[in-house]
């Protein structure tokens, strides 16, 4: 299996519209529209010739631009085909929300937690959102480029006596 | 009072006892209450900072929340903020059991990201170090589990082997612990023919010394009783909740990234994929048991078979110049000064890079704008993702095999928390 024959299936599944991809140092990367990604990933996973069955990873971005600010990447693999491929979809600032899928995979469950913790991008159906690293009360999302890097003094409450 | 607004009450009174710290909660009919066992975050037996929320049926454990994050330095922020160079260091503090393991992961993608390769003798030696260092985390393993279960001798045979290791480490990396060893496009320096020599020694040695821990566990009935049926996952759950390395071995599934995406130079060495079919504790013993012995082989092989040369890839603008170079040639210093100024500037571009680690798939993924330092660097860190699968290990368990099964998994927390 090469990137040229998931690409093919992908589009003719989904359309030529609605996808957009690059090859970097031999690595598919497909841009989608947040409103289909967890049909394609089902897809993905339940096609005979594809399965991709193993989610390696899955984790956000910000690329810190007025549009398009969060992307969240998902690095999925074949233990059939032995294939990587790359998703990649986008959401706003404004709205950091999007579909979850753990109904596809099951450990995107601490995957998207970290997401979420990291970046504030809201996984719609996640059944526990919760933050993974930083403390329940801390307000703020490490990994935006806004954050700074000695932190936010008192960011952190000490704990309650 | 009906029973729902009964067990309202009652949970509440946990909550409020919690958080007013008082210790003597009371319950009018302790039978019919689930208990909810705080595990950790200090807790020997969790192998670092993992704090476990079990809930309790008299003593079967019918659910367990893992808690993390208590060791996280936000290594992906910091990666963020340095070049590429300057990040090394930080790899040894993920899983610090076998930090040659991480140095040789993190050069690869960075390298993957530059378009360049190692010299062949840097590759063998990187497959040495790897193979050595999964030795040691796998002895570790074997001690913990082994103390775990109450085998103490094991504890003591382990971690003899793994000081010889460590020696060999501050021989070859010039540290036991924190080895920093790998450069992008090389090694921080060539090994010895006496460290040769006393790798060799070593991996000579160590199957025969491995053999007699063996022999105190595999037909010890204590071990097999703790062991054998404990902390089973199925196949599928393993793969639906991306189980890798030993653990997903021990479930049936041959998934080897050294196999499956050769990477150096492990498709010109023979070695077998060890696969058991249990997906219990025991199951994963004999299987981080059985790779050890196949580490020895591939050690002995690239003893064999290294090549001599260079350990430095010939790309002035993307590697780091020798010193004594560097001293004494005008466009060298110009290149050391801008390489450790402004770091190397690989172009623009996204990749994910990853090896088979200890503990799993260890990946890299980078995206960079063409800048000294990545945009973005996640960490695909194996023992968070295996983490996951402990709630599915520990339901029906009983409270003493709960170590046992951590034990099993062989997390190391600062992998997990980054």
């Amino acid at each position: 299996m090469d990137n040229g024959f998931v690409l093919e299936k992908l589009k003719a599944r989904f359309g030529e519209g609605s996808i957009e991809s690059s090859v970097f140092r031999d690595e598919l990367t497909v841009v989608l529209p947040k409103e289909i990604i967890v049909e394609v990933c089902r897809f993905l996973k339940e096609e005979s010739q594809l399965e991709f069955d193993l989610l390696a990873d899955l984790c956000g971005i910000d690329m810190y631009t007025p549009v398009k600010r969060f992307g969240v990447i998902y690095n999925l693999y074949s233990l059939k085909n032995k294939h990587r491929l790359r998703l990649k979809t986008f959401v706003e600032e404004e709205d950091p929300k999007l579909p979850t899928v753990t109904t596809v995979w099951g450990t995107a469950n601490w995957h998207e937690r970290e997401t979420y913790d990291m970046f504030g991008v809201v996984f719609e159906g996640h059944p526990d959102l919760r933050r993974v690293y930083m403390p329940d009360e801390f307000e703020y999302f490490p990994l935006r480029k806004d954050f700074p890097l000695m932190g936010i003094p008192g960011s952190i409450p000490l704990p309650k006596k | 009072m009906d029973t729902r607004t009964e067990e309202v009450s009652r949970k509440s009174k946990i909550l409020q006892a919690l958080e007013d710290q008082n210790t003597s909660v009371t319950f009018d009919d302790p039978l019919e209450n689930d208990m909810i066992l705080n595990m950790g975050p200090q807790h020997p037996a969790t192998h670092g900072v993992l704090r476990l929320l079990i809930r309790l049926d008299g003593e079967t454990v019918i659910g367990c929340v893992p808690e993390v994050g208590y060791l996280h330095r936000g290594y992906e922020k910091l990666a963020e903020n340095c070049t590429y160079h300057e990040f090394i260091p930080h790899t040894d503090r993920l899983d610090y059991l076998s930090p040659l393991n991480n140095n040789t992961a993190y050069a690869l993608a960075v390298e993957k990201l530059l378009g360049i390769e190692a010299p062949p003798r840097a590759q063998y030696i990187r497959v040495m170090i790897s193979e050595l260092a999964r030795i040691s985390s796998h002895l570790m393993f074997l001690g913990s589990l082994a103390m775990d279960v109450g085998a103490l001798t094991v504890w003591m045979w382990a971690f003899r082997e793994r000081e010889k290791e460590y020696d060999l480490f501050e021989n070859i990396a010039g540290a036991r612990f924190t080895t920093s060893y790998t450069r992008i496009g090389g090694l921080a320096q060539d090994v010895t023919p006496q460290t040769l020599a006393m790798v060799k020694k070593f991996i000579d040695e160590f199957p025969g010394y491995l053999e007699e821990c063996e022999r105190l566990l595999n037909k010890n009935r204590i071990f097999i009783g703790r062991t054998d049926g404990i902390g089973i996952i199925s196949k599928e759950k393993a793969m639906d909740l991306g189980l890798t390395g030993p653990g997903l071995r021990a479930c049936g599934v041959g998934h080897d990234l050294r196999r499956a995406n050769p990477y150096l130079v492990y498709k010109d060495l023979d070695f077998a994929i060890p696969v058991y079919e249990g997906g219990d504790t025991l199951a994963r013993y004999y299987v981080r048991m059985d790779e050890m012995k196949e580490s020895a082989k591939i050690v002995q092989q690239v003893l064999e078979k290294m090549p001599a040369g260079e350990v430095h890839a010939l790309k002035p603008k993307k590697v780091l110049p020798r010193k004594e170079r560097v001293y004494t040639k005008m466009e060298e210093l110009i290149h050391d000064f801008m390489l450790v100024n402004f770091g190397v500037a690989p172009p623009v571009g996204e990749i994910y890079s990853a090896v088979e680690a200890p503990k799993g798939e260890l990946g890299f993924y980078i995206y960079s704008h063409g800048e000294g330092s990545p945009w973005r660097l996640k960490i695909r860190s194996p023992s968070f993702v295996n983490l996951q699968s402990l709630t599915t290990m520990m339901m029906g368990a009983m409270i003493s095999d709960v170590v046992a099964i951590i034990g099993s998994l062989d997390p190391v927390m600062g992998e997990a928390d980054k």
